[in-house]
């Protein structure tokens, strides 16, 4: 079966959101490493490629499901529309000023799908997602705390020069930057393409004995997306989220940066969830989460440890606002889009 | 790796070149509480120049370490968090070697007529400035391995500069209670104040540290 020229103009919406997020969300990754000099922009570009394809490629599949699960669409021009009007929720709230998460507004615009499509939402899912939302900072907040206390009680038995110290912790940026680039990959490729993965756009590939499979296609294909992303337009905003944290030590920055990744992964990681399993433990959900408020769940964690006063509650009421309107706004883009791409155009969305 | 192993030997390289420094101060210290004693005990003599040239050495080399350290710093993008201190710190205790080795150029140039009465009161000022310097240098090299560790060292040194003031004070009423002449009472106070000077540049830098110390700990 060829390629259809038709199915790339469908996945650009995906493709689009794929590259606004590896611009955005590399800086939550390296953007303090490369903000403070500690890391170069070129090689942060390279090490968040690499592991967000990787990430995407082999760990992707799990948040996706999730995702399928909301809302099956089964039209690619519905699938587009819903990516479509996630990246418009997205552009519009990035414009004023509103920390904007592609997670939300990607199952906000499910939703808007679902209601559209008269199908029914799954209130389970939808549960579990909406918690792991209120989870994902509090939870990175609390890894923050445990990680710069072990951090602490460390530094009183261990001596080591700061010239050295600044070697490690440049090298523990550099390994956490790649781990986070790997579970942003693996977390919120679903964001990307997992509209697309039930309606399996794209036919199968065979080389002699190696298939990939259309699912993998997708998941490597949104990688790139994300990884031009990084490397087109994200030198910009990791300058910027550098000095926005500037005035954490290195150490705070990369404990945030550890701490964001190692949520991001516990949400992606489908081993970790089968070892939970059967230890007979609850498990943790496998959902697209948002990499930056895990990482502001980060710094108020540490901000907490330095004294309450040094929150900034105006932003913290701001990133609450987004959770509310993100979604709300995708949903109702995606419901208008798909009323106009069903009525005015013609073309099957359901 | 091969980044890796770059960095690290890089990095050894500049830890030498802090602790070596450091060093250098510390050194710098004793040989001119040995130079000044000598002065004191036979004016200019070959071990008083030796001395003073051996400062002026340890100076030089001093020099060339902080422009170094400035340089790796600068070049190899390192510690950019407290590079800003770091060389703040090392600037400022180079200033402490500058005084060093112009009190010697002093005595060397001026030979001041130190009359047998006063030596002990400059010898006790010698000793409480060096001592400052010597706790001051410790300290500095602490800074970048303990931090917690460093306002110990800085109360040491605070302690010292004030039983240094204490010492000049009575030294210089003891200068004016003679029967000298005034313009060898004034050249012997000037004496007095070179010498008291360097513990204050010491205090200076470890009020400096004091803040680089808390900064590097939060």
């Amino acid at each position: 079966m060829l390629f259809d020229p038709l199915v790339l103009l469908f996945l650009s919406s995906g493709l689009f959101l794929g590259w606004a997020l590896g611009a955005n969300d590399a800086a939550n990754v390296f953007g303090t490493a490369v903000g403070t000099k500690m890391v170069s922009w070129r090689s942060a570009a390279i090490i968040c490629s690499l592991f967000v394809v990787l990430g995407a490629f082999i760990s992707g599949a799990g948040t996706t499901h999730t995702l399928g699960k909301l809302g099956a669409i089964s039209a690619l021009p519905g699938a587009f529309m819903t990516a479509l009007s996630a990246a418009c929720a997205v552009f519009s709230m990035t414009k004023s000023g509103l920390p904007v998460s592609t997670s939300q507004a990607i199952v906000g615009a499910i939703i808007g799908w679902n209601f559209f499509s008269h199908s029914p939402t799954d209130n389970a899912v939808l549960t579990k997602i909406l918690s792991t939302w209120v989870m994902c900072p509090i939870l990175s907040g609390i890894i923050a705390i445990v990680l710069i206390k072990i951090y602490r009680f460390s530094c009183q038995y261990f001596t080591v020069h700061m010239v050295r110290s600044d070697a490690y912790k440049r090298i523990a940026l550099i390994v956490a930057g790649g781990l986070g680039a790997y579970s942003l990959g693996a977390n919120n490729i679903a964001n990307v393409v997992g509209v697309f993965i039930p309606v399996q756009p794209v036919p199968s590939l065979s080389f002699g004995n190696i298939t990939i499979s259309s699912t993998q296609q997708l998941l490597l294909l949104g990688g790139f997306a994300i990884a031009l992303g990084v490397f087109t337009y994200s030198k910009k905003v990791m300058m910027t989220v550098g000095n926005q944290l500037g005035r954490l030590s290195a150490t705070a920055a990369l404990i945030a940066v550890i701490s964001h990744s190692i949520v991001l992964f516990l949400f992606a990681s489908r081993g970790l969830e089968a070892w939970l399993s059967n230890l007979g433990l609850p498990t943790i959900p496998l959902v697209p989460v948002s990499s930056s408020q895990a990482l502001v769940g980060a710094i108020v964690g540490i901000s907490i440890l330095q004294g309450v006063s040094g929150i900034r509650w105006m932003v913290l009421g701001k990133i609450i606002l987004g959770w509310i309107v993100t979604p709300v706004v995708a949903c109702f883009i995606c419901f208008i889009g798909l009323f106009f791409l069903q009525n005015v155009f013609g073309l099957a969305v359901v | 790796m091969a980044i890796n192993v770059r960095l690290f030997q890089r990095t050894k390289e500049l830890e030498g070149k802090v602790d070596n420094f450091f060093d250098q101060l510390s050194e710098a210290a004793v040989i001119y509480r040995l130079a000044v004693r000598g002065y004191l005990r036979e004016a200019i003599s070959d071990e008083f120049t030796a001395r003073l040239e051996h400062v002026c050495e340890i100076e030089a080399t001093a020099d060339r370490l902080r422009r170094e350290i400035e340089l790796s710093l600068y070049s190899n993008m390192l510690i950019p968090d407290s590079r800003g201190d770091v060389l703040g710190l090392i600037e400022t205790a180079d200033e402490i070697l500058s005084l060093l080795k112009s009190s010697l150029w002093a005595f060397s140039i001026e030979t001041p007529e130190i009359q047998e009465d006063l030596n002990a009161g400059y010898r006790r000022l010698t000793n409480m400035v060096v001592k400052a310097v010597d706790e001051l240098a410790t300290g500095c090299r602490v800074f970048f391995r303990s931090p917690h560790l460093v306002s110990s060292y800085n109360a040491k040194v605070t302690l010292y500069e004030k039983e240094a003031d204490k010492i000049s004070y009575n030294l210089k009423k003891q200068i004016f209670d003679t029967n000298l002449d005034l313009s060898v009472k004034l050249h012997l106070r000037e004496f007095v104040d070179r010498i008291d000077a360097i513990a204050d540049q010491a205090e200076d830098v470890a009020d400096r540290l004091s803040i680089y110390a808390i900064k590097r700990q939060s």
